[in-house]
């Protein structure tokens, strides 16, 4: 049971010449991050520096779904802003000790740049600074950028967690730190997995809470369960932390890859491995097995989107039975996502950035049964005949590790079944 | 800066894209960043549209801004002309272009397409999207209508309706049927369904219905002064309104006044005993100002309702708004500050709210049913069936939606009277919607603490309209329980009458005497 995963027959895609275009992207910014980010630090706030188009974004992306008291909000900037009549610098204390007092529950808040912030070039580095001052000890105060001409959907949640690497406490210990925000629920399993190889002491980045006992050092082992914290990962070396390449914890075998390169660091026998791992792998293969019934054989495309589209083309492909006709992702990191491309046999185009029209018409003559793409674009395909997932979901949906496998699998086979099941045209 | 949670209008340039999308033949260039490609998905998954918007953003990043932005702007102009072949383009900025102050109106003429292009100068600090939109339209007729030789027969057009509009894609069938109904055919509807050369041609039309006046009314103004088309102001929105309006109507066409209410039911579910409970029930109105406007009017003269307090999110309407709240002796409320909204929904605690999604949500949190009757909208407000607001269907569209969320007639008797049922408790929710019923929580002595002291904070305006009283009044533990007896749905009501009496009177502890006491001094 200790096989290694097989290599790509006929070679994986790591050197496969990357299409690279240049027109309309078709994507969220990096403020859509904190979509998510604010549910997972819970005494956290985000405070974007931005326009009324930044918060009806927030608004717009979140849906209705959080009304509950949002832990975040937009300073708008005015036209006093922009004339200079206002001090930016003199807002921005203004606005925070209005918020702050409102939520004494708040022990981190994060000063979010967007695209108006960085053109009038506010610096929220200086404003958090200072701010720290007149807040710490009980608030720390960060920033980071979300904006949409320096971040692309996910790595808004990647500057965010970079943002907190400098200030984390120095240490000495061996520690295994995963970073990335995942639901709790799936954290929990990753953590007991270790656990019960023997790994430990174990950190999460980010911690639900600010007075948490994380700490970096050179001693530091880190881990990504997301793809797209390639600033993190650059950040947390910087502090002397070591990271290990592994294929992203997807599937069944992409979660047994990330395992095994872990318990290697850590020298977990391969006794031990298997008895941690023997039961939820059966568990994981059946369900994918039948969660991907109506995959087999059928053929995706992948819009640009959340950075998350090789691993996932990895796993489609190899645990799924689908052929992948085109795998767009809007960076491509091989120092990250290196060890999925290695396992996506050739084959597939891949593309990086993206010029929307032209990536339609490809789309459109290559007819996938599935495409993958956002929200904008998902009924419009579907109009045309084409089966979608939006990839959004993916980003919200407890997607990650053995027991979530199944799930990962079904959110790609609901619309090839639903298009299949739905009896609702006139008859021909 | 100013601090905002939710908004209740986007960036103007969403405005123009509600334009764009609505119309068919026409172009949007948005000199934009990536990120705010976000609102494609407003039309195609909360309208569930099934083509993108006719929208092309140049995406522009950090390393372009150094560089060449401008040029950046007329590759996408050129490529989106090359591609969709539009009849007329328009150009303009989202918030973070017009600070990097590219021009693009000027930029797209030099460019020397062959359609017209139409700049667009929406300042997004300053403006939303109601804005935008009524710009945007007002931009389009300038530059494309002329004056057109009328109709022989008499014609109207339709004007207002947009993408992402409240209920607009019913309305438009309503009120072609009442203008039919009068032998009025429709010349255009616009900006939805028309094409540029459909503007073009609207001096063809004896007159314009101004459906929404939050999207057309500088268009209706400027095309009375160059084309001389009359435009109706009465907006048809319930039976008082849609009568007033097919008078006005009847006017402006030199027709007989014809109205077909063989299918209003309103006016009699109204009066049916049943609907004896919805007597003088208090609402809250809060929407754009021409929904509000008209919902005030039907809560009070047609289901019988005591409005107690109304206000828009669109400063552009303040002023009609204003009038409408002095005429129904309430303060009016002028602000797109959600929190704002929030309080004064508590404050005066409404036996039902009138308002948007975003109230719908105030009062899921405050326990207090709410109808929509307003954008901002939410894929819920695009139903599959019919569903106008206009009109005579619309009316009855009205009374259904509106009386929904309430615990119907004879229910709301019934729960009184078993009040003390462990079942049957008040806290169950209406009967007719879906969920699990709550398990009622018993009373344990020592429970919670009353909430009191609970202080008075009228919002100024309100001042000269309401007794000022600033008294804290304090709930002794025997009232606080012998009120929680009351059914949820009148408690508000019953705990704010309770404080105003108190209060009025100087009293500063509220016994069961007092409660009722204040029960019979506002029995009615
Ligand atoms: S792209 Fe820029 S302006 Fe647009 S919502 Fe994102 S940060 Fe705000
Ligand atoms: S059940 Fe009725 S009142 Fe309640 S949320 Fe749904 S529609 Fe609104």
């Amino acid at each position: 049971m200790t096989e290694l995963p097989r290599l790509a027959e006929t070679g994986g895609c790591r050197n496969t010449p990357i299409l690279k275009q240049r027109g309309q992207h078709q994507v969220f910014c990096g403020l859509t991050g904190i979509i998510w980010l604010h549910r997972k630090m819970q005494d956290a706030f985000f405070l974007v520096v931005g326009s009324r188009t930044c918060a009806h974004l927030l608004q717009s992306a979140a849906g209705v779904m959080i009304f509950a008291e949002p832990r975040f909000g937009t300073a708008i900037l005015e036209e006093t802003d922009l004339a200079g009549l206002a001090d930016a610098q003199e807002e921005l204390d203004r606005v925070v000790a209005e918020l702050l007092s409102r939520r004494p529950d708040i022990r981190q808040l994060f000063l979010v740049g967007s695209c108006p912030s960085e053109v009038i070039k506010i610096d929220l580095q200086r404003a958090a600074e200072r701010l720290s001052e007149t807040h710490a000890p009980h608030v720390r105060i960060l920033n980071f950028s979300g904006s949409g001409i320096e971040t692309t959907f996910t790595q808004g949640e990647d500057a965010c967690l970079a943002s907190m690497v400098p200030v984390l406490p120095q240490t000495e210990a061996r520690e295994l730190l995963l970073v990335g925000a995942l639901p709790d629920v799936v954290e929990e399993q990753a953590v007991s997995l270790l656990e019960q190889m023997g790994i430990g002491p174990i950190r999460v980045l980010p911690a639900p809470r600010a007075d948490s006992d994380l700490a970096v050092g050179k001693n530091t082992v880190f881990v990504l369960t997301q793809p797209f914290l390639g600033d993190t990962h650059a950040a947390l070396e910087r502090r002397g932390a070591r990271h290990l390449p592994a294929p992203f914890p997807f599937g069944e075998e992409g979660t047994t890859a990330w395992l095994r390169v872990i318990a290697e660091e850590f020298g977990v026998d391969a006794e031990t491995f298997d008895r941690v791992t023997a039961a939820p792998r059966a568990r994981a293969r059946k369900a994918v097995s039948q969660a991907s019934e109506a995959l087999r054989g059928k053929s995706v495309f992948f819009f640009p989107d959340s950075q998350l589209e090789i691993p996932l083309a990895r796993f489609l492909t190899r645990e799924c039975g689908m052929e992948a006709i085109e795998v767009g992702a809007p960076f491509i990191h091989k120092g990250v996502v290196g060890p999925d491309l290695d396992l996506l046999a050739e084959g597939p185009t891949l593309a990086e950035g993206q010029d929307v029209d032209l990536q339609l018409d490809r789309c459109r003559a290559a007819r996938p049964d599935l495409t993958v793409c956002g929200l904008g674009l998902a009924n419009p395909l579907e109009a045309e005949g084409l089966a979608t997932k939006w990839a959004i979901e993916l980003v919200f949906t407890p997607v990650h590790f053995y027991e979530q496998a199944g799930d990962l699998a079904g959110l790609f086979s609901r619309p090839v079944r639903r298009a299949d099941l739905l009896k609702v045209e006139a008859a021909e | 800066m100013k601090l905002t949670v939710w908004t209740y209008e986007g960036p103007p340039h969403v405005g123009a894209m509600r334009v764009a999308t609505g119309m068919t033949g026409l172009h949007y260039v948005l000199h934009a960043p990536q990120g705010d490609t976000y609102a494609d998905l407003l039309f195609t998954m909360i309208e569930r549209r099934d083509h993108r918007p006719p929208v092309t953003f140049t995406t522009f990043q950090a390393r372009d801004l150094g560089a060449d932005t401008a040029h950046l702007f007329k590759d996408a102009c050129q490529r989106a002309y090359d591609r969709f072949q539009p009849e007329a383009i328009i150009v303009g900025a989202s918030c973070t272009a017009e600070l990097i102050q590219d021009d693009p109106g000027g930029m797209a003429e030099t460019m020397g397409l062959p359609v017209p292009t139409i700049p667009l100068e929406l300042p997004s600090y300053q403006r939303k999207e109601n804005f935008g939109a009524d710009e945007t339209f007002f931009q389009i007729v300038r530059t494309l209508a002329r004056p057109a030789e009328r109709t022989a027969q008499i014609t109207a057009n339709l004007i207002g309706p947009t993408g992402l509009g409240f209920r607009h894609r019913d309305d438009i069938a309503e009120v072609t049927a009442l203008l039919s109904d009068m032998g009025i055919s429709v010349n255009a509807v616009a900006p939805m369904t028309s094409s540029p050369s459909d503007i073009a041609r609207l001096g063809a039309a004896h007159f314009n219905v101004l459906m929404y006046p939050e999207t057309a009314e500088t268009a209706a103004r400027w095309m009375e002064r160059e084309l001389g088309l009359p435009y109706s102001k009465v907006v048809p929105i319930g039976v008082g309104a849609t009568r007033d309006f097919v008078a006005e109507v009847a006017d402006l066409a030199g027709v007989a006044p014809y109205l077909d209410d063989s299918r209003l039911r309103l006016p009699w579910y109204s009066k049916s005993v049943d609907s004896t409970y919805l007597t003088g029930k208090r609402v809250f109105l809060f929407g754009d100002g021409t929904h509000v406007k008209a919902a005030a009017r039907i809560a009070r003269d047609e289901m019988g309702f005591e409005v107690v307090g109304l206000g828009c999110y669109n400063r552009e309407m303040a002023r009609d708004i204003r009038a409408v709240a002095k005429g129904f002796g309430v303060a009016p409320l002028i602000t797109d500050d959600y929190l704002e909204v929030e309080r004064t929904i508590e404050e005066l605690s409404p036996e039902m709210i009138l308002g948007t999604q975003m109230e719908r949500h105030i009062g899921k949190r405050l326990g207090i049913p709410c109808a929509v009757i307003s954008a901002p909208v939410h894929v819920q407000d695009f139903p599959a069936r019919y569903s106008p607001q206009m009109g005579i269907e619309g009316a009855n569209v009205i009374f259904d939606t509106w009386v929904h969320p309430l615990v119907m007639g004879l229910e709301e008797h019934l729960l009184t009277m078993f009040r003390e049922d462990f079942e049957f408790h008040d806290a169950a929710g209406p009967s007719h919607h879906g969920g699990k019923a709550a398990p009622r929580v018993e009373d344990v002595d020592g429970g919670p603490a009353p909430q009191t002291p609970r202080e008075y904070l009228e919002p100024e305006e309100a001042a000269d309209l309401v007794p000022a009283s600033t008294v804290s009044v304090i709930w002794l533990p025997a009232a606080e329980k012998e009120l929680k007896k009351i059914p949820f749905f009148v408690r508000g009501k019953a705990r704010r009458n309770t404080e105003t009496f108190a209060a009025e009177r100087g009293v500063s502890e509220i016994s069961v005497d007092t409660l009722y006491e204040a029960k019979a001094h506002y029995a009615r």
